[in-house]
């Protein structure tokens, strides 16, 4: 899809020589009399390499047409994680290091909003927070009040997570995926 | 008012205390020298048709780019030495060291090339960054600049040759000019001293004359320190059939590439008749201030931005 290079901005997919990029960083510059300079910091989605490119004004790049897809996350396999179109059942792996800290959020069977390029599978759109349970936290330190302290708690997708003292085993708390931090307690475990 | 803003206002106000300093130590440079401040019309029926500079329109008319064409029917009316700060709109230009609304410092000289223009700026510079505190150096990202005089210059075609392996003033490409300006002759620049580089080629003269003793080259001179472009400085060309001709040429282009219509500043090429001999600049105040200021980008030193307006 031919796009004007002036309206490529941080995020957007890029096709050349036949690789899919995306665009990291867009600086503009313009010597004061001359043409608009587009000066792109981009990381191929495969091999997550860097490359800058340079774009005169007027330049066209040819934008990636994504589509999305719901999927299920169906398993690990070495550094692949398994998802699967419910209606194809056609099923596309994604690698752990595309995923960076998405990873920690799949529960088996939870389904997804997969980013589609063609029929290749590019990366996770996963909502903002996520409730996990707590699946193993030490016991409350004696003599802890229910202040800043914070402690280690593991949730039930194996993510490790600082958690104030007063999360026990069987909670359910609130992760905000895009940072991995926790966020609040939705539900206390029995 | 939003939390964010009160923030990020709190932010730049060091900066922006600087900002109202470095003007007022720039009015006291030129009132010094008996420089009149002027000002000249934001909004006019007609500007200066330029390639590469989208204006703003206002109704029928155009948003100023540039003093510059109103600054000269002055000095075609006799006024000598003047100087103005003036709000200048570029459309689509937004980055780094960019906002579509900016302030730009112009002064002018009657029966003055570049050269005294280039050594005004680089009094003036120095002048305001004595009574800021600094000595003979700044320090901007990280790299210290000495900003003692004279500043090193270079002609366009030794900076080409040096950084991009080719001469722009015996060939003529200026898509390449501009790309290879961007990723080779500006990082050739030492960083740890102002530039001047001087003598563009012909073809981008756009309002200043011609070398007389070389007319492959323009007296024109660019201003460069820690990596920002500062300043253009034109001998002026004062020849107004030339300079109508250079302004067709530059309304056909507008026409091809962006299909605009531009009207031809019939006043100015009236009035530019009697233009006598002068020198003049353009110098973009907001990035002086960034290097002041040691700001990474010129949000840094604006009230508000586009964005934030």
């Amino acid at each position: 899809m031919d796009t004007e290079i002036s309206g490529v901005k941080k995020n957007t997919k890029l096709v050349i020589d036949g690789a899919l990029y995306n665009v990291i960083e867009v600086e503009f510059t313009k010597p004061g009399k001359g043409r608009s300079v587009y000066r792109l910091r981009m990381q191929n989605m495969r091999d997550g390499g860097v490359t800058d490119r340079t774009y005169r004004s007027g330049e066209k790049v040819d934008a990636a047409s994504m589509t999305t897809e719901e999927e299920q996350y169906l398993y690990r396999e070495s550094d692949q994680y398994i998802f699967m179109n419910s209606k194809s059942y056609e099923q596309h792996g994604i690698s752990e290091k595309t995923l960076g800290i998405k990873k920690n959020f799949l529960k088996e069977g939870q389904t997804v909003i997969v980013l589609m390029f063609g029929d290749e599978a590019i990366d996770l759109q996963l909502p903002i927070t996520i409730d996990l349970k707590v699946i193993d936290t030490e016991t409350a330190l004696r003599g802890a009040t229910i202040t800043a302290q914070m402690k280690p708690s593991v949730v039930e997708t194996g993510y490790k997570v600082d958690t104030p003292a007063f999360i026990k085993v069987g909670d359910v708390i609130k992760i905000d995926t895009r940072t991995g931090v926790y966020l609040e307690r939705v539900s206390t475990g029995k | 008012m939003p939390e964010d803003e009160v923030i990020r206002l709190a932010r730049r106000r060091q900066n922006l205390e600087r900002r109202a300093l470095i003007f007022q130590y720039i009015r006291d440079f030129f009132n010094e020298q008996d420089f009149l401040e002027v000002e000249t019309p934001i909004r006019a029926p007609a500007i200066a048709p330029e390639a590469f500079i989208v204006p703003f329109q206002s109704e029928d008319w155009y948003l100023a780019a540039s003093p510059e064409l109103h600054m000269k029917r002055l000095l075609a009316a006799g006024y000598e030495k003047i100087y103005q700060f003036s709000h200048c709109f570029r459309k689509g230009e937004r980055g780094r060291w960019h906002n579509p609304e900016f302030i730009m410092l112009e002064w002018y000289r009657r029966d003055a090339d570049y050269q005294k223009i280039i050594e005004d700026t680089e009094k003036l510079i120095t002048s305001v960054a004595g009574k800021l505190g600094f000595k003979k150096s700044i320090k901007y990202q990280g790299q210290t600049i000495d900003i003692s005089l004279p500043w090193p210059r270079i002609t366009v075609s030794e900076a080409y040759l040096k950084s991009a392996g080719w001469d722009p003033t015996t060939k003529n490409d200026p898509e390449k000019f501009d790309v290879d300006f961007i990723d080779k002759v500006l990082p050739g620049f030492a960083k740890d001293r102002p530039t001047v580089l001087l003598e563009y080629p012909a073809e981008q003269a756009s309002l200043a004359r011609l070398n007389p003793g070389n007319p492959k080259v323009a007296e024109r001179a660019e201003v460069f320190i820690g990596g920002l472009e500062l300043a253009n400085a034109y001998s002026e060309l004062a020849d107004a059939a030339e300079q109508a001709k250079r302004f067709r040429e530059a309304i056909e282009q507008i026409k091809n590439e962006r299909e605009q219509v531009m009207p031809m500043p019939e006043k100015f090429l009236e009035a530019m008749k009697k233009l006598p001999e002068c020198g003049g600049i353009a110098l973009g105040i907001d990035r002086l201030v960034m290097l002041f200021c040691d700001a990474e980008k010129i949000d840094d030193v604006m009230a508000f931005t586009a964005d934030e307006a």
